[in-house]
């Protein structure tokens, strides 16, 4: 176990106006660990993730990131093409729109191969058999290496995504309801391959999901949201099975059975 | 220290804020303590709080008052204040759960959920497969089905699933919420020789069991849970 948190969130708030969309947030996130954030529609989880990930700017408060160097940076006082950088290295971003994260129009083996270059991959030969391994390991058949994800299904789309986010071997992953838009089945396949992947590279991840089932399958650690608030945080299996504010209380209880 | 686990005035109530905010007391001052090598039986009827002493005592269930102090890594670790990464740490080195139920992972084969908890501590993926193998084996779970997921599995099948997983460690504290209830008399007998080789192998365990032959086969002592009933306090 690794003696330093990767990500140390003192404090951050971030008001649209007046209108709030996440308060006082604390927290740190060490390597290896999958953070659940979870609530309904408009508690603010987007907000955060969003804040965290440098896509917005906080109102108030610090976020700080453990460099590869071993150095500490204050996210919001890093230059915009840093912060770049850092995007599309270090980080990795799954949106819950495939469309979102993917050009839609250029090759699925270019979508992974992009990320190779921005991290100074050149070799046109090892980017392509790079990419071509990381199609197998989110299971799309190699002879789709050089369609457009435009041809792709849902399900595979999603996980071209991922594998362009991983393929830089990043140290934190966001990703904001990865499983939204998908079928129960193709659900699974997505999450038995992010569970995989998370536990083999040792990845670090935030997780935004209402659904508390997909908290429970991927996530250590869960933070509930609530108008802006973190209502109630901890392990995962105690926040599910021993939830102690009326409202975790009230969405556990709203799980359907099957 | 030959005491790995020591609960120390441990209290748990729920407060339902759902229905007005009432509030079910659990269990009060549960103390008590389990050497290496013995096999602690909670005993009482049903509802006295057996299961939710184990559920506190692997993090599952938080804790109102007092003490679980686990000897982790050659220090002491007290579960009940631990933050979520410590409890995860002493949950992936040294302290084992056989739930009643098994969480089925989708497309996850049985051998595979078997293996994890060694993978988890850095084994060989081919090493820990073996291993998970040899346990299924032991445990007569038919081989055809070791490559499938659990979730089409019958009850005694995926509670077998379950002891293999929980058994595959060499965890120094294990706890077993009625590892037996779903199994025939052979199987009952083959978990009763694998708790007998853990004792041996020195680990604590403490457990739950309802039928009585495997509870007298295994038991060192029974800790009768009324005893830290709040009600039986209150009558």
């Amino acid at each position: 176990m690794s003696a330093v948190p990767l990500l140390k969130v003192n404090d951050v708030s971030k008001f649209y106006g007046s209108r709030i969309g996440c308060r006082n947030v604390s927290f740190e996130l060490w390597p290896g660990e999958v953070l659940a954030i979870v609530g309904e529609s408009g508690s603010g989880k987007t907000t955060l993730l969003s804040c965290l990930s440098t896509r917005l700017m906080p109102s108030s408060g610090i976020v700080e990131y453990h460099m590869r160097d071993g150095q500490y940076r204050d996210l919001a006082r890093m230059s915009e093409a840093e912060r770049r950088f850092l995007m599309r290295t270090d980080w990795g971003f799954v949106h819950q729109n495939p469309a979102d994260g993917l050009r839609m129009t250029v090759s699925a083996g270019a979508n992974v191969g992009e990320r190779l270059m921005a991290v100074g991959d050149r070799h046109y030969g090892n980017i392509r058999a790079t990419a071509a391994d990381w199609l197998r390991r989110v299971e799309i058949e190699e002879d789709r290496i050089d369609d457009q994800p435009r041809s792709f299904s849902g399900g595979m789309r999603q996980r071209l995504q991922i594998a362009r986010n991983l393929v830089t071997s990043p140290r934190l992953v966001f990703m904001d309801e990865p499983t939204g838009g998908l079928d129960v089945s193709v659900q699974a396949r997505l999450l038995d391959l992010v569970r995989g992947l998370v536990h083999d590279l040792g990845l670090s991840a935030i997780i935004v999901t209402h659904d508390l089932a997909v908290a429970r399958l991927l996530s250590h650690r869960m933070m509930v949201m609530k108008d802006g608030l973190v209502i109630e945080q901890g392990l995962t299996d105690r926040v599910l099975d021993d939830p102690r504010e009326p409202y975790t209380q009230l969405l556990v209880s709203s799980i359907l059975q099957v | 220290m030959a005491t790995p686990l020591v609960v120390s005035e441990v209290a748990k109530s729920f407060t339902m804020h759902l229905r007005d905010g009432i509030r079910l007391p659990v269990v009060n001052g549960v103390s008590f303590s389990v050497k290496k090598g013995e096999c602690v039986v909670l005993g009482g009827p049903s509802g006295v709080g057996k299961s939710s002493i184990l559920k506190m005592l692997y993090g599952n269930y938080a804790v109102d008052a007092g003490q679980i102090l686990i000897e982790h890594q050659g220090r002491l670790v007290d579960l009940a204040h631990a933050a979520p990464r410590a409890v995860l740490e002493v949950r992936r080195d040294t302290l084992g759960y056989v739930s009643q139920f098994l969480r089925v992972v989708p497309r996850v084969s049985a051998l595979d959920v078997v293996a994890e908890p060694l993978l988890a501590r850095g084994v060989e993926q081919a090493a820990a497969r073996e291993k998970a193998a040899g346990l299924l084996a032991k445990l007569n779970l038919p081989r055809e089905l070791w490559q499938l997921p659990p979730a089409t599995f019958s009850g005694g099948e995926q509670q077998r699933v379950n002891i293999a997983r929980g058994f595959i460690t060499d965890h120094a504290i294990l706890l077993l919420d009625e590892p037996t209830a779903s199994l025939d008399a052979t199987n009952r007998r083959v978990v009763v020789e694998m708790i007998a080789a853990k004792k041996a192998e020195g680990v604590a365990l403490l457990g739950i069991f309802h039928d009585e032959e495997v509870r007298d086969a295994v038991a060192d002592r029974i800790l009768d849970v009324s005893a830290f009933s709040p009600r039986k306090a209150a009558a």
